[in-house]
């Protein structure tokens, strides 16, 4: 059983246990998500399928929130804080200094998927105002002096562990070898 | 004998990323290595969020600031070996006062009343036995106990004169007694832990700090409308919350205090809990309830309010987190103690969180009536060094700014909407002569542009233009014609918008337009901007 397999086992259990609950939906989706990293076409439909809803339903609720994301995502997820207290602290110009130093946008990976900036909304520590999040651990008290050292400091940590693909790389694969006149099929073996 | 040394180590989101998950690390190794026989204990915020990581050391109650790991070491063997104080991580008054040992002597802390926050901070949010010990669930026996039955408990509410706590201030006890009138076999108790207002976390560290306080308060209020369900609905960015929050579930269940026949009374509820998914608008109750039931979060019309038609269409009560957790506290200490905090409209105390140009951030309690300049200056420090407020921003999004002539106002719902703002959620924004009024306003309505539902047009579009005109104005291209439209505007989207979102979402650009008016003409017509944000006008 491959990786994704077993990612699907697990989700099905999530589906068994909180499935009938109100709410349910969103506790799936998130569970989907920290399992394949990105709620992407195939994850909602499964879901829906399981769960006796629309795909149009799932959709819905998946693009609502700002919590889910539907693309994939690069391997460290950089989250500005743009609530109050961290914007009257600008953060408005730490995130320009992210955008300066990765290339990219808000809200886009960069091409060697090791980024994706992102903003977040406040996630009340506005005392260590501004702030960001990278995956799951929170930076405060941050200058934009900072940010650079940031940076390095989690592209050196990806050199060191990086062995797993991250999810942007395994996306651009299976695109690359989906031919374009045969979107349905599966992707050919490895 | 004398009383066992314990450290308590501050655990809340704040103090946990700034490095107090080491400390209790290195503390708890120290300890051991040492051979010293001290409890370390794990609490939530005590509000001095700004100097976390803290530890305090009891007995003594001598607080340590800023605690890294060579730190933790330091107070085991000079502190809690030694017996002498370890000077440098001491609380340093940054008014050039000197050091403060002890939590009590430490200005922070003197005009503050911790009511709904007593045990915050003091007891282990994650072990129940702590919260019973403090007489948790007191309450509620002593509910279930009552001859007066579930009329008793919804009758002291209503004495009590407590209010809503979540923003509009409703009060608790009516909206209790309309759900009690509801005659249906099914009803639900919904705490509203959803905490949207950028800026504010009172709810978050009351959950962190003390979860099964708002469970007590919900169990009384099913017990006391007739309800056997109850939902918290709580934000995803909140893991701590809830986590703390799925441990004293489990663990009130196994004591039996949720589930069937709560202490012998006959009396059944249980809690689950329901996460949102990042979306300010599943605040408003009628959004909540549709993204708790698995849809997308979109406000209806009102009538039918929640009380009648909630959950699943049941009669449901929806309150806030600090709401609930008021409840124990006026049913233990009687709604007479209770009423007589606070003002006359304004009943208890109020938790805010202070953030913005301040020197001390944090989360504090005040009692009703207290003045803004009281919190804001001798609570909160005042500005940075060097540096002049100019307003503090309450209520939010929602919300206005108090200017800093009128900071004498005292914190109650009338006086507060007498100077153009609301009371709100809670959280408290100081904004200093660095900080751009225009370029606030266009923080707000960015804000609410992105977070409107988009189901009606008068948000959706209105909001919109509101924003295109505060960033032409912001860039140096805006005209007077701008600065009329925008007043225009602001009254259209309140009066033709469905929701509390919508209604409110133009409050930061009237407030501010109203106070500081001369910095949006300085914008417009000397293509100014004095505080050098707008950076298309500063040079
Ligand atoms: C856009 C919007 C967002 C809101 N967000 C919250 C929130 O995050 N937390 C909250 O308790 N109430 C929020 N409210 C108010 C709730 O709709 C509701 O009035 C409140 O939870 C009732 O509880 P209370 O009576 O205990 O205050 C919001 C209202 C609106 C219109
Ligand atoms: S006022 Fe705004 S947020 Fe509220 S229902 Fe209308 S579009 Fe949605
Ligand atoms: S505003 Fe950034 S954490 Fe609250």
């Amino acid at each position: 059983m491959n990786a994704e397999e077993r990612n699907y086992l697990v989700l099905d259990k999530i589906i068994e246990r909180y499935g009938e609950r109100p709410g349910g939906l969103v506790r799936v989706l998130y569970k989907a998500q920290e399992l394949f990293g990105y709620l992407s076409p195939d994850v909602q439909t499964h879901v829906a399928e399981k769960m006796c809803l629309s795909v149009g339903h799932v959709h819905g609720v998946a693009t609502f929130y700002a919590q889910f994301v539907t693309a994939p995502q690069g391997k460290n997820v950089v989250r500005v804080c743009m609530g109050t207290a961290c914007y009257v602290k600008n953060a408005e110009d730490i995130l320009d200094r992210f955008r300066e130093l990765l290339g990219v946008e808000t809200d886009a990976t960069t091409a060697d998927g090791r980024f994706t900036l992102s903003t977040t909304r406040c996630i009340g520590a506005c005392s260590l105002a501004p702030l960001l999040t990278v995956n799951e651990k929170v930076h405060g008290h941050l200058s934009v002096e900072g940010v650079a050292r940031l940076v390095e400091l989690y592209r050196e940590d990806d050199l060191d562990t990086d062995e797993e693909v991250s999810p942007v790389e395994r996306e651009r694969e299976r695109e690359r070898q989906r031919p374009a006149s045969d979107q349905g099929a599966a992707p050919p073996p490895h | 004998m004398a009383p066992p040394t314990q450290v308590l180590v501050c655990d809340s989101t704040a103090c946990r990323s700034s490095g107090g998950e080491q400390l209790f690390k290195v503390l708890r190794g120290e300890i051991k290595d040492l051979g010293l026989d001290v409890r370390v204990v794990k609490t939530g915020c005590y509000g001095f969020c700004g100097l976390g990581p803290v530890a305090v050391v009891h007995p003594g109650a001598v607080l340590y600031c800023h605690v890294d790991e060579d730190g933790a070491g330091e107070i085991a063997r000079t502190h809690l070996r030694g017996g002498r104080l370890v000077q440098r991580l001491l609380y340093r008054s940054m008014n050039g006062e000197g050091r403060r040992n002890f939590l009590h002597e430490i200005p922070f802390f003197e005009k503050q009343q911790r009511v709904v926050l007593e045990n915050s901070g003091l007891i282990d949010p994650e072990d129940i036995n702590e919260y019973i010990a403090r007489d948790g669930y007191f309450a509620l026996a002593e509910a279930l106990r009552s001859r007066a039955g579930p009329a008793g408990v919804v009758d002291a509410v209503l004495r009590s004169g407590l209010r809503g706590r979540g923003g509009a201030g409703f009060p608790t006890g009516r909206k209790w007694s309309f759900a009690a009138a509801q005659e249906s076999p099914e009803k639900y108790i919904i705490c509203n832990a959803d905490e949207g207002d950028p800026g504010a976390f009172m709810d978050r560290s009351i959950l962190e700090g003390n979860p099964h306080a708002v469970l007590e308060g919900m169990l009384i209020a099913g017990y006391a409308v007739g309800a056997r369900e109850g939902y918290v609905y709580v934000r995803a960015e909140y893991p701590l919350a809830v986590k703390r929050l799925e441990i004293a579930i489990r663990q009130a269940q196994k004591l039996g205090l949720l589930g069937k026949n709560i202490l012998g009374s006959g009396f059944n509820f249980d809690v689950d809990i329901a996460l949102g998914a990042g979306a300010f608008v599943c605040g408003e109750e009628t959004a909540l309830l549709r993204s708790a039931m698995g849809f997308r979060g979109e406000p209806r019309v009102r009538p039918p309010y929640p009380v009648e038609k909630g959950l699943y269409d049941k009669p449901t009560i929806i309150n806030n987190v600090e709401t609930l957790a008021n409840v124990p506290v006026i049913i233990r200490c009687g709604p007479e103690w209770y009423a007589a905090l606070g003002t006359g409209g304004s009943k208890g105390t109020k938790i805010f969180s202070l953030a913005g140009q301040i020197r001390n951030t944090g989360l504090i309690e005040v009692p009703m009536g207290i003045s803004l300049a009281d919190i804001v200056y001798d609570i909160g420090g005042g500005p940075p060094p060097g540096r002049r407020i100019k307003a503090v921003q309450t209520g939010g999004p929602s919300g206005g700014a108090v200017p800093a002539e009128l900071l004498d106002v005292p914190v109650d719902y009338e006086s507060l909407q007498a100077v153009g703002t609301i009371m709100g959620s809670g959280g408290l924004i100081v904004l200093d002569d660095t900080d751009c009024m225009v370029d606030l306003a266009k923080f707000y309505m960015q804000f609410a542009a992105h977070e409107s539902c988009g189901a009606c047009t008068p948000c959706r579009v209105g909001v919109v233009h509101v924003v295109d005109i505060l960033e032409r104005i912001t860039r140096g291209e805006g005209t007077m014609d701008d600065l009329h439209e925008l007043g225009e505007l602001a009254d259209d989207v309140r009066e033709a918008s469905l929701c509390g979102l919508g209604q409110t979402a133009a409050n930061p650009v009237l407030s501010t337009m109203k106070y500081f008016w001369d910095e949006y003409l300085a914008h417009v017509k000397e293509r100014r901007c004095a505080a050098g944000v707008c950076k298309a006008l500063s040079h």
